[in-house]
């Protein structure tokens, strides 16, 4: 017979809801080390899914991704001219926040180099890769745009022809993907006031110097737009991504470029140690605390219980001692019930954690190693809460059955 | 008390032989002496009722016989086997208990997470006894004491007598060769009382079991072999036919 189980029933609504309390407060503990995954994951997302050998940034910096980095648009013919450089493509992303149907909406735009990357390596749910210059995207689904849809930035309106899934800024903001040329124009989208006031401030500054003085044709020249102007340089990229040539090799290459005085060069792994280490790292230790910390919690809450449990049926375990029950017996009762309030915790966490954990704004990421580890910790914070209530129920002396 | 013999008359070993037994509660100021030097030889198939007023030491007596309450200085030998010497014990006393000896007590004892006839069952299941066979003879007890009927009960929902006829079914189960009551006839009316006493004397007969039974119900002293009576913490022999005379 099963005294343990015996005894739970005897005590059932106060252990169902000691385990319920158990079950949500491993419940967090199973989504914080989720949510941290989660942002992991989002933060390599990109590298990982764009698939770059190399990625050209400006100097010391740590862009694209973790800060902002500007490079000339001529570097990628440089870039390409470099043996065992495969491919330069230009890489254009910047996120912005604008207003849609009355919500704040994140976009994480991305520029993809027309014509040589339509996208094709993006994964589609549905609708299609662009298929022109401009005005075209392809959307995350977690923007909530839809197949169809349009959105107006800057001065142009865009339409969703593809939508994509799981394609997510390092900070969990849905991607839209434009051309380089679409995603520069919303990058560099000036209200029409600013170009008049711009052109106006060029023009005060040519009839002032000399040069404009003497040459008045310079001042009607600096009165045009900005993009007919040789002088003003093309709007510059984030970064170029390198392929490299099948064969050649990535450090011979890397310290080509690194040479450069003005760039510098990550591997795709460099890249992601640059995204964890710097993003991710505090708020690993945040969460790791924070997670400790209930874990903590939770075992005082499960030792008060085993304690109480224990202390309610201190007169019984008398009586089991005097009638010869060996400690194996009672010390089995208690470690038994401990584990079942355990695992039945766990239980109820795993299970209402997936219903609850898709709700989240961001990602939640139950892996396997994860939820091991955290069945582990369990199991020993069973065990060791155990330890105060099979302590008074060893010291119990059979002569209390009496009393 | 310097040369003892442990076997009785017909050459079996006592049930219970206790020599010289005292306790002393505390120390100092508040120290008690609850029992001095008391002996006492059970043979097997002896009933024994213990008497003396509130506080002489029966019950101290009884539960360092018992082996859960160690006596400060005297010997305990059960069946040829010392047990406990003074405070210290001679074998593991836990399972020693477990093997040989049944307890009832006044107020009953009963595991309140149990049903009835598995307070009874789990005494032959801690014995190692299966199940089946620990199931069985639960019943068949507690059908002869009279409460089969409430077998699956919890012992909340039994009355004081019956609960303390579970308690006599479980001190039984084991067929143990010392069985030990303190007071067991408390919550029983003198019907019941008296047919437990009976039970315990046609165990005793039957099973070669050494009883003590501390009671104060002499209206039923004539199932009893031999009386002893307690004063101060000394023990008295009686003589049986005294005894029956003055009831
Ligand atoms: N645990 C104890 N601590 C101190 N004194 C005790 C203890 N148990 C019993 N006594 C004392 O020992 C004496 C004998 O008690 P007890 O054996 O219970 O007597 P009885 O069972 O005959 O009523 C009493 O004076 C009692 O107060
Ligand atoms: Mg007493």
């Amino acid at each position: 017979m099963n005294l343990a189980a015996k005894d739970i029933r005897h005590n059932l609504g106060r252990f169902a809801l000691t385990t319920f309390g158990i079950g949500m407060l491993l419940m967090v503990v199973m989504g914080m080390g989720g949510i941290f995954r989660g942002i992991e994951e989002d933060a390599t997302l990109l590298v990982t899914r764009v698939d770059s050998d190399l990625w050209i940034v400006q100097r010391d910096t740590k862009g694209p991704f973790a800060e902002v980095s500007r490079v000339p648009p001529n570097l990628v013919y440089r870039v390409s001219a470099v043996p065992g450089v495969q491919s330069a493509r230009e890489f254009v992303y910047h996120t912005i926040q604008r207003e849609r149907n009355g919500n704040l909406i994140r976009i994480a735009v991305m520029g993809l180099s027309w014509p040589t990357d339509k996208g094709e390596w993006v994964p589609l749910i549905s609708g299609r890769i662009l298929k022109q210059n401009h005005f075209e995207m392809i959307v995350d689904e977690s923007l909530g745009i839809a197949l169809g849809e349009t959105i107006k930035l800057g001065k142009e309106t865009y339409t969703a022809v593809g939508v994509t899934k799981g394609m997510l800024s390092l900070n969990g903001d849905g991607l839209a993907l434009f051309t380089i040329a679409d995603a520069q124009a919303i990058q560099f989208d000036q209200p029409g006031e600013g170009v008049r006031l711009e052109r106006a401030s060029r023009e005060a500054r040519g009839e002032r110097s000399e040069l404009g003085l003497r040459q008045p044709s310079l001042i009607e020249q600096a009165v045009k737009p900005s993009i007919e102007l040789p002088a003003i340089a093309r709007p510059q990229l984030s970064a170029v991504m390198v392929t490299l040539a099948p064969g050649s090799h990535q450090d011979r290459v890397s310290e080509i470029i690194s040479g450069w005085g003005d760039v510098s060069v990550y591997t795709q792994e460099g890249q992601k140690e640059l995204l964890i280490k710097g993003l991710v790292e505090k708020v690993r230790r945040q969460i790791g605390l924070f997670r400790i910390l209930l874990t903590v919690i939770a075992a005082i809450i499960m030792a008060l219980i085993l304690y109480t449990l224990t202390l309610d049926k201190i007169h019984s375990i008398a009586l089991l001692k005097l009638i010869g029950a060996p400690n194996t017996v009672i010390l089995g009762m208690i470690l038994q019930q401990a584990l079942l309030l355990g695992s039945l915790g766990y239980g109820i966490a795993y299970l209402v954690g997936q219903k609850v954990f898709p709700l989240f704004p961001r990602r939640v990421i139950l892996n396997d190693a994860d939820l091991l580890q955290l069945a582990g910790v369990v199991l020993a914070i069973s065990v060791l809460s155990s330890l105060l209530g099979i302590w008074k129920a060893m010291k119990v002396s059979p002569n209390e059955a009496l009393a | 008390m310097t040369s003892h013999d442990t076997t009785s008359r017909d050459d079996k070993p006592f049930a219970i032989d206790a020599v010289g037994l005292t306790k002393i509660y505390g120390s100092g100021n508040t120290e008690v002496v609850a029992m001095r030097d008391a002996s006492m030889q059970v043979e097997q198939g002896e009933v024994v009722a213990l008497l003396g007023p509130s506080g002489s030491g029966k019950s101290t007596f009884l539960t360092a016989v018992g082996l859960i309450n160690p006596p400060t200085s005297g010997r305990i030998t059960i069946k040829d086997q010392l047990v406990l010497d003074g405070e210290t014990a001679q074998t593991n006393l836990r399972a020693f208990r477990r093997h040989h000896i049944g307890f009832i007590f006044q107020k009953s004892n009963l595991i309140p997470f149990l049903s009835a006839a598995e307070n009874v069952q789990i005494a032959m299941q801690l014995n190692g006894q299966s199940l089946g066979f620990a199931r069985r003879r639960a019943i068949e007890l507690m059908d002869y004491l009279g409460v089969a009927d409430r077998a699956d009960g919890l012992p909340s929902m039994l009355s004081g007598g019956q609960q303390q006829r579970v308690a006599v079914a479980r001190a039984l189960a084991n067929r143990p060769s010392v069985i030990l009551a303190d007071e067991p006839t408390a919550a029983l009316d003198g019907h019941r009382g008296r047919q437990v006493m009976e039970l315990f004397a046609k165990v005793a007969h039957e099973q070669g079991a050494g009883v003590i039974v501390v009671t104060h119900d002499h209206r039923a002293l004539d199932v009893f072999d031999t009386i002893y009576e307690m004063e101060d913490g000394l023990m008295h022999k009686q003589q049986h036919n005294v005894q029956q005379g003055a009831h």
